[in-house]
């Protein structure tokens, strides 16, 4: 049998579809109209169903659900056993999961179960419409360069995105079709339980969904000049992010950190200070409306993506900019 | 307690520089470390070693140069180490590279019985996360990914506890032995060498076993068991924005001219 269809998994948490999901059913519409195919979303959990109609406006033709008080929580067996059985019953041509905690738990197990490829955190999928083949574009092991990987001849195709690297599509009406599963695993057959959780408190970096974002690179030089780029951000009401090297120097915890490694973000404003634009970085910030780049190497790659470039020291670049900022704010509020 | 840990050697690239003529990494010169997600992993292994007493047994598929990162292994404390090398297991992927572990996993538990197994959450030079499940998958363990300890190993009972931290909480999940661990980085403080684990390290040669040694399948290995091929490689275009627009002229006068761009658009807010 010809394996047809590009299926996206549907995460969800506490009640809620993440938006992850979504994105990955806007690229999956377009992947299936240019494959002449059908896109489908894989729901599982406990008590789901009400979601399917959402997963349709999003662009889904079909739902395949499997609901079963077994999948209340996240676990890997369960979940992965139910995309299986799914995947060797319906065969689809492509299977997008969110590159997010769960996603990754999951793709690697339902990859291996299946015997097939999988790609993950790619930053761009299309189709070639000849050989039908997904072109997985990834940043590529450990260069300053993207590859595009293929899976000839396994099925299904699988690939894992980060939030935020796809845009959220328009929801528009639509109807479709739900096709329910049984699990058939019980309880005592799943070997992991979870006992507890503890909701981690205080509040978190809202990176991925920050308008405003200041970033600091090596070009910093130390933790202290690193507050020039909190200073900025503080005043401008922005969220402060970093490269890799400025985190794995301690300047800043690891959750500020943008790119492959890190966050995706797509901010209205990216200011990105003292940082080269290596792909790994570009990957989680270039779909930034406005990007300000301050670098005093005129032919770093970053300029090559940035809307406002600034040759010069970020030491005193950045310090003029904050008390320009907070000047002309002040002047503002006044005004008021 | 028997803990096999499976580590990779990976370039340490808080040293890579990239070359600004050809935009690839410079690797001349830059040394090899134990990937550092495997590093923690392999400390929580012998923090159980010292509690309930046992093994530690480190493996590590690559070319013989990563017998050096299963000698430092030795040097903190393990006890066994084995090396997976064999031309035919090169150019690897994921898949093909859990068969190998996996095999190798099943032919040490066939000697001695294994509790757990560790890996890292993910290996730096290629941040795929993907090893470690895929072993948990077809050796049909229990897995628990993205653990920041180990709260209870009880193999009485046959079940070991882990916290694992996941996007906004932490979970205490239960699983049956033996089981997979994913480890994260930073979780607990890597200890430092004793001299006589030094010095045994030292004189220490890693077992080595390649194709002939596993009970493998040839078309699961290497390139040809390895579903995902390069297609293409490429340096990155610029996305379609118009050509940046440079603001020139003393701090002072570049901050002015940036301010004046970004308040118009609302780009920046008064909090
Ligand atoms: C598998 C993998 C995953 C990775 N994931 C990520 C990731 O998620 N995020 C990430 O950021 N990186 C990641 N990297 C690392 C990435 O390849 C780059 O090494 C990193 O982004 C470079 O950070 P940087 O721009 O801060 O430092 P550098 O490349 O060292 O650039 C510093 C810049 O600052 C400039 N500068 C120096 N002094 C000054 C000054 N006084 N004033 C103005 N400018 C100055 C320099 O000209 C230079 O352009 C990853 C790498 C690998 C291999
Ligand atoms: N070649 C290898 N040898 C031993 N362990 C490996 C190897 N490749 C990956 N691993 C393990 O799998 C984890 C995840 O790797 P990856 O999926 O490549 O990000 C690593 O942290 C290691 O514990």
């Amino acid at each position: 049998m010809h394996a047809q269809g590009v299926w996206v998994f549907v995460e969800h948490l506490g009640g809620e579809v993440a938006p992850v999901t979504f994105e990955l059913l806007g690229k999956g519409r377009e992947l299936a109209d240019d494959l002449e195919t059908e896109l489908a979303a894989v729901l599982l959990g406990d008590g789901v169903r009400d979601f399917a109609e959402q997963l349709f406006r999003y662009g889904a033709d079909k739902v395949y659900l499997i609901d079963d008080s077994v999948l209340k929580d996240y676990r890997t067996y369960p979940y992965a056993k139910g995309i299986v059985k799914l995947a060797q019953k319906y065969t689809p041509e492509i299977i997008l999961i969110g590159a997010t905690t769960l996603g990754r738990d999951l793709a690697g197990v339902v990859a291996t179960w299946l015997n097939t490829g999988l790609t993950a955190d790619c930053t761009e999928l299309s189709i070639d419409k000849t050989t039908r083949l997904l072109h997985q574009t990834r940043p590529a092991f450990g260069g300053n360069i993207m590859a595009t990987i293929l899976c000839k001849t396994a099925r299904p195709q699988m690939a894992t995105v980060r939030p935020r690297v796809f845009p959220l599509p328009e929801p528009k009406p639509r109807i479709g079709v739900v096709v329910e599963e049984e699990l058939g695993i019980l309880e005592e057959e799943v070997p992991t339980r979870i006992i507890k959780y503890e909701e981690e408190k205080g509040p978190g970096v809202y990176l991925d969904k920050a308008e405003i974002i200041v970033a600091g690179g090596r070009g910093l030089g130390s933790k202290k000049n690193f507050r020039l780029v909190e200073e900025l951000a503080e005043v401008i009401g922005g969220v402060v992010g970093a490269s890799r090297p400025a985190v794995e120097a301690g300047w800043i915890p690891y959750a500020h950190q943008v790119g492959q490694t890190g966050q995706t973000v797509r901010p209205k404003l990216y200011i990105a200070c003292g940082i080269s634009g290596a792909v790994q970085h570009l990957v989680g910030m270039q779909m930034s409306e406005v990007i300000v780049a301050i670098n005093n190497d005129p032919s770093a790659p970053i300029f090559n993506i940035a809307t406002y470039g600034i040759v010069g020291d970020v030491l005193e670049i950045l310090p003029a900019i904050t008390e320009e900022a907070r000047r002309v704010l002040a002047g503002q509020r006044g005004v008021r | 307690m028997h803990a096999v840990v499976l580590l990779k050697q990976v370039p340490d690239t808080a040293e890579v520089r990239i070359d600004p003529k050809t935009n690839t990494l410079i690797r001349e010169g830059v040394p090899s470390i134990i990937n550092p997600y495997d590093a923690h992993a392999l400390e929580e292994a012998l923090r159980l070693k010292d509690k309930y007493g046992g093994k530690v047994t480190v493996v590590s598929m690559g070319p013989p140069q990563a017998a050096e990162a299963l000698k430092k292994a030795i040097s903190y404390g393990a006890d066994r180490a084995i090396l997976l090398t064999d031309r035919k297991f090169a150019g690897s992927d994921t898949l093909a590279t859990s068969y190998v572990l996996a095999k190798a996993i099943e032919k040490i538990v066939s000697q001695e019985p294994v509790d757990l197994v560790f890996a890292g959450k993910q290996a730096i030079d290629g941040d795929t996360a993907q090893v470690g499940p895929g072993v948990a998958a077809r050796l049909n363990m229990a897995l628990i990914t993205y653990i920041e300890r180990v709260e209870e190993f009880n193999p009485d009972e046959g079940y070991v506890v882990a916290v694992r931290k996941i996007e906004g909480r932490k979970e205490y999940v239960r699983a049956k032995l033996p089981a997979l661990l994913t480890a994260l980085k930073g979780i607990n403080e890597i200890r430092y060498a004793t001299m006589p684990d030094m010095i045994r390290a030292a004189r220490y040669q890693p077992e080595v076993w390649g194709k002939e040694q596993l009970d493998v399948e040839e078309a699961f290995l290497g390139l040809k068991g390895s579903p995902t091929q390069v297609w293409k490689s490429f340096v990155p275009q610029a996305k379609a924005r118009a050509k940046v627009e440079m603001l020139t002229g003393s701090p002072e006068e570049v901050a002015k001219a940036l301010v004046e761009k970004l308040v118009p658009l609302t780009l920046i807010a008064n909090k």
